[in-house]
């Protein structure tokens, strides 16, 4: 027993100088990673702490020890809210739309760039297509307000010319046209780049595949639905279990730059009505409640959609 | 029988084509449109233009919109700090995930998984815009150049990106670095950089356009220090200040320039905003595209 012991204090001694040496080597290695530990630590993992005053009423300027504790009132009163239920739908509806157009809009696209033969011509369209991604969500937002604009703008100039509508629309003062509005700003800038994932997906399914499809005497349109969507499974699941994660924070830059007061109904979302208690009313304590139950519910969500993935693919995305 | 069968199907075969290449045109045109008409407003006499029916040429060719921006001094005080912000955060921002990322793919390395795992966490969990404001704040960042680049610089996506391609370099390189006597930072310069080249591109395409793309936190950090305003903020207040939240500021600006129309003003900014992407984007393709394919499938 006491041999025993004996080596076991030996060997966490030894475990020490081993840790302490291996850190010696590691010296170099150490110096390039622990000043950005630092970095992530006060930029990511302190915000963290703020949640704190979730929890408090929160008065600026006060020590830590001085702040007063209030349980989960800011909770209670946030799910009384009329208007938390209001935001809450509103997000969900447009992350909801987000995602579906999001998903068929780019995979439709991939598909059908794929079949065209001309390779220049495939090149330009694609090179083109990536061009909004790269331009900011104000100047989207220039952009969509300007073609939707009822004076020259090309959307109304084009349904006043197919003799849709005999007079323009106010797309931009429409509430209920919000959410589509967001939702075709969204495909209209992202389309070309969320193909490139699955451009590089079918690029990777090997050619023999369709020859032999061919053989069979398979068209065109069968091979796409037999060989290519199959090829492209996967890449589609593990992208989709990805925005899953994501679909409840959605962010606010569209909605903030496309919103106007006319349609505040259906544009406030959940980062804008933080934003709006918490730092235009100074009510902090509300609004990190408000960011705080954002967070958690992605998390959640997250965890979720990484354990339907693992069972359907024993693969873990995090 | 067969040869009918083969007709058929190449007839299908025509009709599929056809569709292919009008869906894929429409997606050009829908695509180009927008921006060829912003030129061409942007171009067009500001008189001229209220007339309407502006598509994708000028009527009446003009600089004038242009020079009444470029006399505007918000906007060259908010392009040259767009332009800093841009040089500095890419800079700090590809050192810092290189550097990483270097370190991570180094299995020999002891604090690896403590470090991996204290990144990764922070790509699922924020804080949320409340905590975050106030933290900022508190460290004395309001009215400052530095929360520009600050907050942003290390993102754990782009160290990852940086990491699955340094994973594909042989390790035999480094091996061989160290037999010679270089110490862990010389690896890191003299080869793992070097031969990293194109994921640095990718990121550094990245961090640039969103340092380039970011007004928020000039609207939320920076909104009461004129010095320190961004291109894109004073587009966003352009841009914002015929609809009902207005900014005073905002409102001086189109009075200043009501020479020519708002509408006109608009466009040209908006092209002056959106040109230098519009030059850069297209050499760096095929850099990012492999970027892309390869954050995804790794992360």
């Amino acid at each position: 027993m006491e041999a025993a012991t004996t080596t076991g204090k030996m060997t966490r001694r030894e475990r020490t100088v081993r840790f302490f040496r291996t850190a010696l080597r590691n010296r170099w290695l150490y110096a390039m990673s622990l000043p950005f530990v630092v970095w992530v630590f006060v930029f990511s993992y302190l915000p963290l702490w703020g949640w704190t005053m979730a929890f408090q009423r929160y008065r600026p300027g006060r020590p830590f020890s001085e702040q007063e504790w209030v349980g989960l009132d800011h909770f209670r009163a946030l799910f009384q809210d009329a208007l938390f239920y209001q935001v809450l739908r509103n997000t969900l509806a447009m992350s909801m739309m987000g995602l579906v157009a999001g998903f068929v809009v780019p995979i439709f696209f991939a598909l059908m760039l794929n079949e065209v033969r001309q390779m220049l011509y495939k090149r330009f369209v694609q090179t083109v297509s990536y061009l909004p991604h790269f331009v900011s969500w104000v100047v989207v937002a220039g952009i969509v307000t300007k073609m939707l604009s009822t004076d020259g703008g090309a959307v109304n100039g084009l349904l006043l010319w197919l003799g849709v509508i005999d007079e323009p629309i106010q797309f931009m003062a429409k509430g209920k046209l919000f959410w589509f509005i967001v939702t075709l700003a969204d495909v209209w800038k992202e389309t070309g780049w969320n193909a490139i994932i699955y451009l590089a997906a079918i690029a990777g399914i090997g050619p023999e595949l369709y020859e032999a499809a061919r053989v069979d005497g398979a068209n065109r349109i069968q091979q796409i639905w037999h060989i290519t969507l199959p090829g492209i499974r996967t890449t589609i699941i593990i992208l989709l279990i990805m925005s899953i994660g994501h679909l409840i924070s959605i962010g606010f830059e569209k909605q903030f730059l496309l919103g106007n007061n006319l349609v505040r109904e259906y544009s406030q979302v959940l980062d804008l009505y933080a934003l709006n208690y918490g730092l235009g009313m100074g009510r902090f304590s509300f609004g990190t409640a408000i960011n705080m139950f954002n967070s958690v519910v992605s998390i959640l969500l997250l965890i979720t959609a990484n354990g339907i993935f693992k069972r359907v693919t024993r693969e873990s995305i995090m | 029988m067969r040869r009918k069968v083969q007709s058929a199907s190449s007839l299908s075969d025509r009709l599929f084509d056809a569709f292919v290449y009008t869906f894929v045109t429409a997606v050009l045109v829908v695509t180009l449109y927008p921006f060829l008409n912003v030129l061409a407003i942007s171009l067009n006499d500001s008189i001229d233009t209220v007339r309407g029916g502006i598509t994708v040429y000028p009527r009446k060719f003009t600089l004038k919109n242009y020079e009444v921006i470029f006399a505007y001094k918000h906007l060259g005080t908010g392009f040259r700090n767009s332009a800093l912000r841009t040089l500095i955060g890419t800079a700090l921002g590809v050192i810092s995930a290189s550097m990483l990322a270097y370190t991570l793919s180094r299995k020999d390395f002891q604090g690896r998984r403590f470090v991996s795992v204290f990144l990764a966490l922070t790509m699922y969990v924020s804080g949320g815009l409340i905590p975050f404001f106030l933290l900022i704040r508190d460290l004395n960042l309001m009215n400052t150049f530095a929360v520009y680049i600050l907050p942003g610089m290390v993102s754990a996506f782009n160290v990852f990106v940086i990491r699955s391609f340094i994973d594909g370099l042989p390790y035999a390189l480094q091996e061989s670095a160290k037999i010679d006597g270089a110490n862990d930072f010389t690896i890191y310069w003299r080869i793992i950089l070097p031969l990293t080249k194109p994921a640095l591109a990718t990121i550094a395409l990245f961090v640039a356009v969103g340092q380039w793309n970011s007004w928020f936190d000039t609207y939320l950090f920076n909104s009461q220090s004129e010095h320190l305003t961004t291109l894109q903020y004073e587009l966003m207040k352009v841009l914002q200040s015929t609809q009902s939240n207005v900014d005073y500021r905002a409102r001086n600006m189109t009075e200043v320039m009501a020479q020519v129309s708002p509408e006109s003003i608009k466009m040209a900014i908006t092209m002056v905003v959106t040109l230098p992407i519009l030059f850069v984007y297209p050499f760096l393709q095929r850099y990012f595209v492999k970027g892309m394919t390869l954050g995804a499938v790794k992360t």
